[in-house]
């Protein structure tokens, strides 16, 4: 094992996953008031409308693909009777479909936020950070799986990409595994690692705020100034 | 019953002039920042106008507020939760920013650079969202006064059903004022549109609060209040609105929109309320019921048994005597001249107005004034028409408005006969359903106004708060009476969205209460660094030169 496999495959994950759990506690901590999705809607919609929905739904739909791909082993798709040759079909069929909702989305979120200057002006250095890895993530993770697999051959990452990245989390690396897959699969690998890096210092923390709890909650909310007095001589 | 206060306002229409101060103060203290120049916590719209942002009544275009569902149930009308929560990422309600008007300001600079030249230098508007030169379109009062009307003031939705009798030739043509802030409703639709729980009524005062630390910028609220009176904040992703000026309610003052309001047309009262009756009274089948349900939740402060309630819900005594002598509870309740602001938005808002009467004072000076039979009639000869007022202030109710008018005519004609020295004619008062002395109360209330009578605001209690100390680390819920633990909701009450409202007491120390509203923008506290140094370089221009 070369020490660039060891830097790539293990130091480059490890510092990553420290940066993105320490920063999300640094920022989560100081930093509420910034934590929002700043959102640019009111300053135009039409082009938000399309760009907005497309990317999210589209990354809802992507980030389900990889956790079936990549954090389920391919021992449990098997047992239910989904072959190799089935379960490629389905995840070039669905990821296709999944990474042109997300790059549409993305690339007119892009280009609106070009063409208008009054979103233009709201940008700020991190936004740039964030798209600039989002771009990087996104166009590699087509190519990965549309690209690869329609016009040059499959690659079974289940073989090796997948148990690499859930080696990191079992605190077992095996970065030997990460030296095979073709080239477009270690830069999208890498990429992951550098949008983790940079995920808590930019909007993109708005993800974890997603309102799930707003399901099951009344809807009138009241809040006392001051804790109720203590009566009784408690 | 569960005795809550509401800190209320009334609004006198009569003595608007339009004057705007309220409005300009009202930014001077809470809005003069940037990502904030197009708000205006408070604004003065004319009527008949298109408003701020244009057409904000309409509510089948904006969907604000609540409706009722086939089956007779309170909904927000912008739908559901999880309506709400599949179209986070595009809101189909929500203004847009020309909605509003683009904010600008003046290259004031070139006035004192230029260099000697034969032309005057000219400072050309710049546009606060951008920075670059623009060409104004719209602003926060394009049509004061009716400026544009023939163009724009048809469009106003408060003359549906009008028709013919809205004339907008010069001789004809009628207006009024509308200042407008936050109505801190009792069933606050911002509050239950917001999916981060960030909204909140305090329990005290029946203010409504953006808590800035939670609000996670999903602008639901934007969308939900019917009255348009949240606003985002481009700078800084958040929502905004209307504090009710809560520092200077909680020391006794009056807001700032009252302190400087030349025309003294403003009241700030409390009123009580039984919480437990609210969302009934909200979902009242009948839109014009829903007055008449709204002061039935208000609870009478002269009845025992209610201040007995009170004090047993914890109102403090001082505060129980206020509301004895609110002029909020007077104009509403006792004296029936007040109206809420569109109460078929069925959010019971609490930010009320007295109708204007006076621009047609001339029809009644024509009458005689000693036979009541001839002041009434003229009322439905006034210029403003009573349809009218009665789509902004009673859900299109004319019986509603034709009383309140009547009272105040006949106030006028009570007093002018006792002033002029002739003998008070009980008559007039009688015709208009009250007594003499209610009469030469409200007269003195209305037309004296003193300072001390329009603002009868208790101050806060701190010593409430309890030992703090002692409390550090401790449940907030551990108390006499408490539920005991430290669970958001009362155990009898499983918190469940079937549970309309909740009483958030696990926020038991004291809440960041909007806290970052009146941070100045370039305080580095606890704002995040990395994007914070970023908008010093901004290029859009400092706010007002």
């Amino acid at each position: 094992m070369s020490a660039g496999a060891l830097l790539l495959w293990v130091v480059i994950p490890y510092v990553a996953l420290t940066i993105f759990v320490v920063g999300h506690v640094w920022r989560y901590r100081r930093d509420q008031f910034m934590w929002t999705s700043r959102s640019t809607q009111m300053l135009e919609s039409r082009w938000l409308r399309w760009g907005s929905t497309l990317f999210h739904y589209g990354t809802f739909l992507a980030i389900g693909g990889h956790v079936i791909g990549i954090a389920i082993p391919a021992a449990v798709p098997d047992a239910f009777g989904i072959d190799e040759e089935g379960y490629h079909l389905i995840s070039v069929s669905a990821g296709t479909l999944a990474g042109v909702l997300v790059l549409a989305g993305f690339v007119i979120l892009l280009y609106r936020r070009l063409r208008f200057p009054r979103v233009a002006a709201t940008t700020t250095r991190t936004d740039l950070v964030a798209y600039g890895a989002l771009t990087v993530a996104l166009v590699t993770g087509v190519i990965a799986t549309s690209g690869w697999n329609l016009f040059v051959s499959g690659y079974d990452y289940r073989e090796t990409v997948a148990p690499w990245f859930r080696g990191i989390f079992l605190l077992d690396p095996n970065p030997e595994l990460m030296t095979e897959p073709p080239l477009i699969y270690q830069i999208h690998a890498l990429s992951a690692w550098l949008l983790y890096a940079v995920w808590p210092f930019t909007r993109l923390v708005h993800a974890w705020s997603f309102p799930i709890q707003y399901l099951g909650r009344p809807y009138i909310l009241y809040r006392r100034r001051y804790a109720p007095a203590r009566t009784g001589g408690g | 019953m569960h005795v809550k206060a509401q800190v209320g306002m009334v609004m006198n229409l009569d003595k608007c002039i339009g004057c705007h101060t309220c409005s300009v103060t009202c930014k001077q203290v809470w809005t003069n920042r940037h990502g904030a120049e197009y708000i205006w916590f408070n604004n003065v719209e004319t009527k008949p106008g298109v408003g701020y942002p244009k057409r904000w009544e309409d509510q089948e275009e904006w969907q604000g507020g609540w409706e009722l569902d086939r089956k007779g149930r309170l909904r927000l009308k912008a739908g559901g939760r999880l309506k709400k929560l599949l179209q986070i990422f595009w809101n189909p309600d929500l203004p847009e920013i020309d909605d509003y008007y683009e904010p600008w300001t003046y290259d004031y600079e070139k006035l004192t650079t230029a260099p000697l030249s034969e032309h005057d230098p000219v400072a050309r508007p710049k546009s606060q969202l951008t920075g670059k030169d623009m060409s104004i379109k719209w602003g926060p009062n394009w049509d004061d006064d009716l400026a544009g009307a023939p163009e724009h003031a048809l469009r106003d939705p408060d003359l549906e059903g009008l028709g013919e009798q809205v004339k907008l030739e010069y001789e004809q043509a009628f207006m009024f004022y509308l200042p407008r802030i936050c109505e801190h409703c009792l069933n606050p639709s911002c509050v239950a549109s917001c999916p981060s729980g960030a909204m909140y009524k305090r329990e005290e005062d029946g203010i409504v609060l953006v808590d800035q630390e939670k609000c996670r910028g999903w602008r639901f609220c934007v969308s939900g209040c019917p009255y348009k009176k949240v606003y985002f904040n481009h700078n800084t992703g958040k929502a905004e609105k209307c504090t009710l000026c809560y520092p200077r309610i909680e020391a006794g003052q009056p807001t700032i929109c009252s302190e400087t309001c030349v025309g003294r047309l403003r009241y700030l009262g409390l009123v009580l309320y039984d919480a437990d009756r609210v969302e009934e009274a909200a979902s009242t089948p009948d839109e014009k019921d829903l007055l008449d349900a709204q002061l039935g939740v208000f609870l009478d402060p002269e009845d025992p048994e209610v201040r007995a309630q009170a004090s047993r819900d914890g109102i403090p005594d001082d505060w129980i005597e206020a509301a004895r002598r609110s002029p909020v509870h007077a104009l509403a309740l006792r004296y029936r001249v007040a109206l809420p602001l569109h109460p078929e938005f069925r959010t019971l808002p609490m930010v009320w107005y007295v109708p204007p009467l006076s621009p047609v004072a001339n029809a009644f000076e024509h009458a005689e004034p000693g036979d009541p039979d001839d002041v009434f009639p003229a009322i439905d000869a006034l210029r403003i028409p009573v349809d009218y007022l009665a789509n902004l202030l009673s859900a299109g109710d004319a019986e509603v408005i034709r009383g309140v008018l009547k009272r105040l005519a006949a106030m006028r004609s009570y007093m002018r006969r006792k002033e002029v020295g002739r003998r008070p004619d009980a008559g007039l008062a009688e015709a208009a359903g009250m007594e003499p002395a209610d009469v030469e109360a409200m007269y003195r209330l209305l037309a004296i106004a003193k300072y001390e009578d329009r603002y009868v605001i208790p101050q806060a209690h701190t010593e409430l708060a309890g030992r703090l100390m002692e409390q550090q680390g401790t449940c907030g819920l551990d108390f006499e009476g408490g539920p005991g633990n430290c669970g958001a909701v009362p155990a009898s009450e499983p918190a469940t969205n079937e549970s309309f409202m909740l009483t958030d007491m696990a926020e038991g120390r004291m809440p960041a209460e909007a806290a970052a509203n009146d941070e100045p923008d370039d305080q580095p506290l606890r704002l995040n660094i990395v994007e914070m140094l970023e908008r010093g370089s901004r290029a859009a221009p400092e706010a007002e030169a």
